[in-house]
């Protein structure tokens, strides 16, 4: 995995959030999600290539179901993205990067 | 630049990446016509590159794995053994095409750029088919909020939960079985008193007592703000309606091929589905269809990559035959 991307826990998620100067985006994801996989290549360019701007991260539901509860995730690929520790926007759902570009373009 | 160089136009360009697509590719590449082959973007719907079976489970009736194979493991050896012969897949959706003149253009990206991305002599289209959702207003409000349409994404979140997956066919079947591994109860809404499905399938469902039949009813309304709370259905034969107390619907209705990019241009039925004739011929002279988006009947992995054979095979010949006048002309001169 990429070295700009984060792995964030149950344990670890609300000090991360909660202390980024930039914007978090979150990855909702599970190995057997068969979209999961199809956006996480595209999530590592998005990472490399705004790295200083967007912080990207990500959270595996199967180990990490507490948080995903938390924030009422029903599907995956999720993404939320918190500012100053709140949820900014979400987006349900693979999609393409330049959708995802679009869609995150408030933040980068 | 305007040029009609040779270089610069392919042989042919395979647009979709499911079996039909990416078995036209290795049979195209193995006949050294170096396939370019646009396979789409990722997304959740059925519409991304690898096909339908990116969003399934087990595939038990792929000959050849006796033991079964993941959907999404069999297309990841799809691709490698295309790449191996030489393919070269990009990740993009085709925005455009123009099958009016010939070299025929293929354009990403902006669609309203005036020179094509790509040109080709042949395309073969694969494109496939997507879910069809209700068409309910509802929809927009809760999916991804209790409201899915692809269970092995999703099915997780809904342990223990009481759920519902309206369709009657295959895959709303195999939809069904598989939640019953999270949820305590699946209700399976059919709008008739009995199913398409497989009558394997059908046992397999029958069988399992987490699994009860709402027959002869339909969707109305799907109710919740945040989250799905319960599910409006209507009765067809006494019109009387009621409310499903389930906290998640799966919707398995069954798929519209993915031809608006091509209409216009290339014959489809009302339904949308590609009209192929002699084979994998469209009514475009070096345009051929294979896969589901030619296909409403049979709509299986292996017929899809069977008739991708076809359409490589289909593209050889034409290319072949289409290059024989020029090269009694060079030998003329």
């Amino acid at each position: 995995m990429s070295e700009h991307i984060t792995t964030l826990t149950d344990g670890t998620f609300d000090e991360v959030i909660g202390s980024s100067a930039e914007p978090v985006l979150v990855d909702f994801w599970a190995e057997w999600c068969g979209p999961c996989k199809m956006i996480a290549p595209v999530l590592e360019e998005i990472a490399e290539e705004h790295a200083g701007k967007l912080r990207v991260t990500k959270l595996n539901v199967d180990d990490n179901p507490e948080v995903a509860r938390r924030h009422s995730v029903m599907s995956i690929p999720t993404l939320i993205v918190f500012r100053d520790g709140k949820e900014a926007a979400r987006i349900i759902g693979a999609k393409g990067k330049a959708q995802l570009l679009q869609e995150l373009s408030a933040f980068i | 630049m305007s040029s009609t160089d040779d270089l610069d136009v392919r042989e042919v360009i395979i647009i979709g990446s499911g079996p039909a697509g990416l078995t036209a590719a290795i049979y195209t590449a193995r006949a050294n016509l170096h396939p370019l082959v646009i396979e789409g973007e990722p997304s959740s719907t059925s519409d991304q590159p690898g096909g339908q079976l990116m969003l399934t489970t087990e595939v038990e009736n792929f000959p050849g794995f006796p033991e079964g194979i993941m959907g999404p493991e069999l297309m990841s050896r799809f691709r490698e053994q295309a790449v191996r012969f030489g393919a070269e897949i990009v990740t993009r959706k085709v925005s455009r095409v123009d099958l009016s003149a010939r070299p025929f253009g293929v354009w990403v990206g902006d669609p309203e750029v005036a020179e094509p991305t790509y040109r080709s002599r042949s395309v073969i289209v694969s494109t496939g088919a997507q879910s069809l959702m209700l068409g309910l207003e509802a929809e927009q409000r809760l999916i991804g909020h209790g409201l899915s349409t692809c269970a092995t994404c999703d099915g997780f979140f809904f342990r223990d939960h009481d759920i519902a997956v309206v369709g009657g066919g295959d895959s709303a079947l195999e939809e069904a079985l598989f939640l019953t591994k999270f949820a305590r109860s699946v209700t399976i809404i059919h709008r008739r008193d009995q199913l398409r499905a497989s009558k394997i399938m059908q046992e397999r469902a029958f069988a399992n007592e987490r699994i009860s039949f709402r027959w002869n009813h339909v969707v109305v309304d799907i109710l919740g703000d945040r989250s799905v709370e319960g599910v409006v259905v209507r009765n067809v034969l006494t019109d009387e309606q009621t409310t499903l107390p389930v906290t998640g619907l799966f919707v398995a209705i069954g798929h519209k091929p993915n031809t608006d990019l091509f209409k216009g241009q290339l014959e489809m039925e009302d339904s949308g589905y590609l009209i192929t004739h002699e084979g994998t011929r469209t009514n475009v002279p070096g345009v051929f269809a294979c896969g589901d988006v030619q296909d409403h009947t049979y709509r299986q992995a292996i017929t899809a990559a069977g008739s991708g054979c076809m359409a490589a095979i289909d593209a050889e010949r034409f290319l072949e035959a289409e290059r024989q006048p020029a090269t009694r002309a060079d030998r003329g001169r």
